[in-house]
């Protein structure tokens, strides 16, 4: 369990101006949640994830990693980030070893662990992300753009973190690459109980995952919730440079021609149901 | 810390010396660091400060923004000093111990090297901050363009300059991204010995290299895309020199001819 | 014959083990054939992989057929002298923002290219004014571009472009990097210079809601296109296009998925506004 209280982050000053990226943040985030952090460049969602696990630092405000602040004296910021891992969005800012496996072993190495622990660590996170021994040898930069972006999360996975932050882990992958990792992910979750914030841009691809959006906007919450009452707010998303998955505007739009369709719908399957119970189909 | 270096960057504002043609602002920091070497008094140094306290007030450049890139070179600056100080021989011994001297002398000496350093730093990092790299790469092809007589490719290491310059913010916020990246999986890159400090930028390097060359490629071929081949070029903002030009070059010149007096005295 | 006709264009590369000993040749574009009109509004569909972007760097030179032939503007992009008119002619944007801009301030990148034509200075200055002013970017001029949003980026980048005064401009995967915001602006941006200016676009991407409102949709999959068609007619096979790996936009999908399910919808419902007059159709049916 991770808790932000009362978080505020300042940068700049000086001779330029001084930057309120994180306005009096407070949030919770307990084990075994699947988040979608959603806000548009700028909203200061990229600060919020490197202060979970300490990369930078509140001006003001602690954060609390299972009850301990990690400002703390003494309190191992290592050992922090074992525990909360970060994965960026790009996987070539972190690829460096000469092959996949070496450079999974990264982070464990970087524990202290022995040896066999650390090759055991990272046989087992390359099989939580699909990847098998035929990648092991091969040099991470002969990879496609998803299989860089599995190998970026198995090197952080190998540190068996108990939350998962990635930062727009689909960035620049086509249609069926995105679903891909995104089912990836969403399987750790299930299957590993792993916490799991996903920070997006786009709503139509966390809808169909997580259990609870937070939208950030001018660095703080604006909305924080189950996915569909965050949708509610879909004329309010808009004016923060945000939109709703297309199906919420399909759905509103049905509505205000007096189609008799319930509000709460987030997803394309939830509105094929909802349709057919209106009109009816073969089955 | 490595934010804060000032040379190089340029700083956008309207002013005298924004407008000067960048020759003359080239040929302004070498008679300026020339001038430097020439002053041996500390009347000398004091109209090289007036000198450079006007250029800064006409540079619209604030004081503080110059300060701020001092001191990333504040390092190399005591190392100077500490040579001067305790390397200079001379007659008015002021403190003895052991094998230390300190001479009025080299305290004398070592004060003008930091002054001298500092000038010349300041003086140079005035020039970029004024001209945009594009005006500073016209400038050097322009005013050395007689070179490419003698078959030195001056365009094209113009050219590098002005590349080189505008990609070192997008590297310098590349490399505190990789830093990051490579935290989050547990790097440390303070302690340890030199050695392990030394491997621990590996993971930093590699990354850096690999996107360096790939933007490499990619401009490449932007580059080309826009028809550039390096041949028969027009400008879009053709160096001519004004009346401010002319007035300006006189004004160096009586600088360091006042200079050069000075030193003579 | 289109600005930009391809006939049976094959590229191919060798491929290369760690030593750098040929292992074998990779076929990037695979026999294929277009015919682009002037003035119209192309898009060229295919996941990662798909060869769009090799064909792309064909149209402005930038890779030579292996077999075939391309031609720009009626230019066989093979001859050597070409080179310059076919460069001129179609104009390219790229992926990466950061990497294709050259200057350090905003109006100076826009004159690179006219620079590099050797366009007298006078007549530089005019076309960088029309420039950004058509991309709606005049307000920058002066900034560096190290300081702007990455769509403002692109939308330097396109009137760089503009300002060689090309017919016809190709993007790379243009919005690939950038966010919804970004991407809707770089959209917008092209829309209207193929619209107001009648310059031929052909844009290349993943992002299916982006190629909508194109005249013409191509789609690619393993070095050739495998789908032709407006977009309409293209949405319409919405399994297929899955199988290359692409997507369709949640309406279209939701309709699709109706269809199967026994609603009688027509094939291809590309806008919300399509979509909620046939459903309401259909209930008024129902309902009597």
């Amino acid at each position: 369990m991770i808790e932000l209280k009362n978080i505020n982050y300042t940068y700049g000053g000086g001779t330029t101006q001084q930057i309120h990226a994180l306005k009096d943040v407070s949030l919770q985030i307990p084990d075994g949640q699947f988040i979608g952090l959603i806000g548009h460049t700028g909203s200061g969602k990229s600060t919020l994830i490197q202060h979970l696990n300490g990369l930078v630092k509140a001006t003001s405000g602690d954060i609390l990693y299972n009850g301990q602040s990690i400002y703390a004296e003494g309190f191992s910021m290592k050992g922090l980030r074992s525990k909360v891992g970060l994965v960026f969005q790009y996987p070539e800012h972190q690829l460096f070893e000469t092959d996949v496996f070496t450079d999974v072993c990264f982070g464990p190495k970087n524990l202290g662990l022995d040896a066999e622990e650390i090759r055991a660590r990272a046989r087992e996170a390359l099989d939580l992300v699909g990847l098998d021994e035929s990648y092991d040898k091969v040099s991470p930069f002969e990879l496609s753009g998803g299989q860089k972006r599995r190998v970026a999360i198995a090197g952080v996975l190998a540190m068996k973190p108990d939350v998962l932050i990635l930062d727009e882990p689909t960035a620049g992958l086509d249609p069926k690459g995105r679903d891909e990792i995104l089912d990836q992910v969403a399987k750790l979750h299930r299957e590993r109980g792993i916490t799991v914030v996903l920070v997006s841009h786009s709503m139509e691809d966390v809808a169909k995952y997580v259990d609870r959006i937070i939208v950030m906007n001018h660095g703080q919450v604006a909305f924080d919730g189950v996915p569909k009452e965050v949708f509610r707010h879909y004329q309010e998303l808009e004016t923060m440079g945000l939109a709703a998955p297309q199906v919420t505007y399909i759905v509103q739009a049905l509505r205000a021609k007096g189609f008799p369709i319930g509000e709460d719908i987030t997803t394309v399957e939830e509105a094929k149901a909802a349709i057919l119970q209106v009109v009816g189909g073969k089955r | 810390m490595i934010r804060d270096i000032t040379i190089g960057q340029y700083y956008p504002a309207d002013s005298l010396l924004h407008r000067l043609d960048p020759r003359v602002k080239l040929l302004g920091t070498l008679v300026f660091i020339v001038s430097l070497f020439i002053a041996d008094s500390w009347l000398g140094y004091v109209l090289a400060a007036a000198f450079l306290a006007l250029m800064i007030r006409l540079s619209n450049v604030p004081l503080k923004f110059m300060l701020r890139g001092l001191k990333a070179v504040m390092i190399l600056l005591l190392i100077s000093v500490g040579f001067n100080i305790f390397l200079t021989d001379g007659e008015h011994v002021l403190l003895e111990f052991w094998i230390i001297k300190i001479t009025w002398e080299g305290v004398k000496q070592a004060l003008f090297m930091g002054t001298r350093l500092i000038f010349l730093i300041m003086g140079s990092s005035l020039m970029t901050l004024t001209t945009t790299p594009n005006q500073l790469t016209d400038g050097l092809e322009t005013g050395l363009g007689f070179l490419k007589k003698i078959h030195v490719p001056i365009h094209e290491i113009a050219m590098m300059m002005s590349i080189a310059l505008r990609f070192i913010p997008i590297l310098i916020e590349e490399t505190d991204k990789i830093m990051k990246a490579q935290m989050a999986r547990g790097a440390d890159f303070e302690t340890g010995g030199l050695i392990q400090k030394a491997k621990a930028l590996v993971p930093i390097l590699v990354p850096l290299f690999i996107s360096s060359f790939r933007r490499a490629t990619d401009l490449a071929m932007a580059m080309e895309a826009r028809c550039y081949n390096g041949g028969d070029r027009t400008k879009m903002k053709p160096l001519k020199y004004e009346t401010r030009d002319y007035i300006t070059y006189v004004v160096f010149a009586i600088y360091l001819a006042l200079m050069i007096l000075v030193g003579r005295l | 014959m289109g600005i930009i006709k391809a006939s049976k264009l094959i590229y191919e590369y060798i491929k290369r083990d760690e030593e750098g000993n040929p292992e074998g040749v990779n076929r990037a574009v695979d026999q294929v054939d277009i015919d682009i009109q002037p003035g119209q509004f192309v898009a060229i569909l295919g996941h990662n992989g798909s060869g769009k972007s090799t064909l792309a760097k064909h149209m402005n030179a930038l890779l030579l057929p292996t077999e075939g032939t391309i031609w720009v503007g009626d230019k066989d992009t093979s001859l050597e002298d070409n080179l310059w008119d076919v460069r001129r002619t179609a104009g390219m944007v790229f992926q990466n923002p950061d990497n294709q801009i050259i200057g350090t301030v905003v109006e100076e990148d826009v004159g690179f290219g006219p620079e590099n034509l050797a366009v007298p200075t006078q007549e530089i200055w005019k076309r960088v004014d029309r420039s950004l002013e058509a991309v709606g970017m005049t307000a920058y001029r002066y900034h560096s571009p190290n300081k702007l949003s990455g769509g403002q980026k692109q939308r330097v980048a396109i009137a760089g472009i503009m300002a060689m005064k090309p017919r016809c401009i190709v993007l790379d995967e243009p919005t690939a990097m950038l966010d919804p915001n970004g991407r809707k602006e770089v959209i917008r941006t092209v829309r209207e210079l193929n619209r107001a200016e009648g310059i031929t676009v052909i844009l290349i991407t993943h992002y299916m809601e982006e190629v909508i409102e194109a005249d013409r949709v191509y789609v690619m999959d393993g070095g050739r296109v495998v789908m032709e068609g407006t977009p309409k007619e293209v949405f319409a096979r919405t399994e297929e296009l899955k199988g290359y790996r692409l997507d369709v936009p949640q309406v279209t999908e939701l309709a699709w998925e109706l269809k199967k399910a026994g609603l009688p919808l027509t094939d291809g419902i590309l806008t919300i506004d399509d979509f909620v007059d046939e459903i309401l159709a259909i209930h008024q049916k129902s309902g009597k």
